[in-house]
């Protein structure tokens, strides 16, 4: 559905994306994770035809974006990352231009724009300017305008940036129901985002893909670490740690409540736990707490940007 | 070119406008400027009618003691200057504003050709411009109720500040697509506008073929013949081709954002 090759970026003389490739299948979310800067909109721009690559090719539903703009405009949905919207206009009267412009029949306008009001739950904000409505509610237009077309493909620049808890998760729901139906990209740099919405994630840092994997399978090359919560000596517990078998290191951490908290490094986890267990009982400490840690997108992004820094 | 996409493009800008308070204050200001200048020329006329009357020298140095001359044919001169003055406070937000709020990008990767954006927002604009233009007929219409004006050049004249607000439209769209703001771009606005307005003035100082030149490219001096009655192409084939020179760069500048 979406085949990017060899695609390259220059701003004068910053090179926004250096060189990036990947494709995405039909139905699938693909996340595009990245700090700030990294060239995430800077790709999903060339996606959209807003403008073109300095070098490279890509190609969306079949077209090429580039030669073929207006055929790859047809075919996508695209919510920019501070959703611009016309202020000056009302929910309805905005979601139904789009759909006209989109080349929606003249027919047909009225009922696609109630539908996509209807999808996204902006049934009680229809007849509202876009200037007095919350940030919710506008990133839920923003999404709502990408979609009245029903596009093959959806972009979606940092969807949930800017909004509370309760409407990331609604936002977020909006988007799951979205899969199958659409081919998703969608940028973030929110890590626990990707692995809740993705079935694939492409991590890029200074215009580079610096990895592409399942979520999962990011998390699995990476060490388990466990939290360790025990009552006693602190410095004791330090210095008995550091001779248990099977783990690679434990540094304590600054905790409240009962006990003292160390997190550490297992080489083996089996073993690991064993021996940690032993040595426990062997000394006499009380065990409040013992929990593995899992493994979170951001120690892999930790690790990954710093192996491509070193 | 798609008529429905540069209809709809139309019809939003259209109300966009008429939602907001700008141009309310412009037509009001503009009228407001008009009515005033209309105004002391009609009294002048009517003093200086009334005096003659009684003193034939006075009449005599006013050779031309009739209501085209001295009301009308002042009165569109006026009416095209204010209108300089005023298109830009109109075009500014256009594309300024869009590039400013970021809705540019939403716009231009909509699947809609980068002409039909630029027309819909340069008729809209006329919409307004005509709508002001066409509120001033009740200066001439209360001439022809009270006076025996000879009625072609009033005809001709407001064919020639349609013409003239058409192309301060043009230039004023182009100006609106340098820059995301507004206020930069209604400067550079006047000044192209008052540069093409004020470049005649050195035709006096420069040999007679290059003078017949600089006031050929003048924009108000095309309206001066039109407002006496006198249409010829060579005035229309001016203000078609200053619109159409500006659209063109307004396209120009919209495909370059694309490439930066």
């Amino acid at each position: 559905m979406i085949e990017v090759e060899n695609l390259t970026k220059d701003y004068g003389e910053f090179r926004a994306i250096d060189n990036i490739s990947f494709t995405v299948e039909k139905g699938e979310i693909l996340g595009f994770l990245g700090p700030n800067g990294a060239g995430k909109t800077t790709v999903m721009r060339i996606l959209t035809c807003f403008f073109p690559p300095t070098r490279g090719k890509a190609i969306v539903a079949g077209y090429n974006c580039f030669e073929d703009s207006l055929n790859v405009r047809k075919r996508i949905g695209y919510l920019p990352q501070r959703v611009p919207l016309y202020e000056d206009m009302k929910v309805d009267d905005y979601l139904r231009f789009v759909a006209a412009i989109k080349g929606t029949p003249a027919k047909e306008v009225n009922r696609k724009a109630a539908k996509v009001m209807d999808d996204c739950g902006l049934g009680d904000v229809s007849g509202k300017l876009i200037s007095t409505i919350s940030g919710g509610y506008r990133q839920r237009v923003g999404i709502a305008q990408a979609l009245v077309n029903d596009p093959e493909v959806l972009i979606l620049d940092e969807p949930t940036v800017g909004l509370d808890p309760k409407q990331i998760k609604e936002i977020r729901n909006l988007i799951k129901d979205l899969a199958g139906k659409h081919t998703v990209i969608l940028s973030t740099h929110i890590l626990p985002e990707v692995s809740i919405l993705c079935g694939r994630v492409i991590i890029i840092n200074k215009g580079k893909v610096v990895a592409e994997d399942r979520p999962e399978n990011l998390a699995t090359d990476s060490a388990k670490r466990m939290l360790l919560r025990i009552n006693g000596n602190a410095q004791t517990i330090e210095q008995e740690l550091s001779r248990v078998g099977g783990i690679k290191g434990a540094e304590r951490e600054p905790a409240s409540g009962d006990g003292n908290v160390f997190i550490v490094v297992l080489e083996d986890e089996k073993q690991g736990r064993q021996s940690i267990q032993a040595m426990i009982e062997r000394n006499r400490f009380e065990l409040v707490e013992m929990r593995l840690l899992e493994v979170s997108l951001e120690d892999i992004f930790i690790k990954l940007v710093t192996k491509e820094e070193a | 070119m798609n008529i429905r996409n540069v209809s709809l493009i139309l019809n939003r800008e259209l109300r966009s406008y008429f939602s907001s308070l700008t141009v309310y204050i412009v037509i009001i200001m503009f009228l407001l400027m008009t009515g005033y200048f209309f105004y002391n020329l009609t009294a002048t006329f009517s003093i200086v009618s009334y005096q003659a009357q009684s003193d034939p020298m006075l009449a005599k140095q006013y050779q031309l003691l009739n209501i085209n001359e001295t009301v009308i044919r002042p009165l569109f001169g006026t009416i095209g200057i204010i209108l300089l003055m005023m298109t830009p406070l109109l075009t500014m937000r256009l594309l300024a504003e869009e590039k400013k709020t970021g809705t540019i990008e939403l716009l231009l990767t909509f699947p809609i050709n980068d002409i039909d954006v630029v027309l819909g927002k340069y008729l809209a604009c006329l919409v307004v411009v005509l709508t002001m233009i066409l509120l001033t007929a009740t200066y001439p219409v209360l001439l022809v109720v009270l006076g025996e004006p000879e009625v072609v050049p009033i005809w001709t004249g407001y064919l020639g500040l349609v013409l003239l607000g058409a192309s301060a439209i043009s230039l004023g769209l182009f100006t609106s697509s340098l820059t995301e703001n507004q206020i930069v771009s209604a400067s550079i606005s006047f000044a192209m506008l008052f540069f093409f307005w004020l470049i005649s003035y050195s035709a006096p100082l420069v040999s007679a073929g290059l003078g017949r030149f600089l006031s050929y490219l003048s924009i108000n001096e095309h309206i001066e013949s039109m407002s006496k009655g006198v249409v010829d192409s060579a005035d229309i084939i001016y203000y078609l081709c200053f619109i159409v020179l500006f659209l063109f760069f307004t396209l120009r500048s919209l495909e370059t954002k694309r490439w930066r």
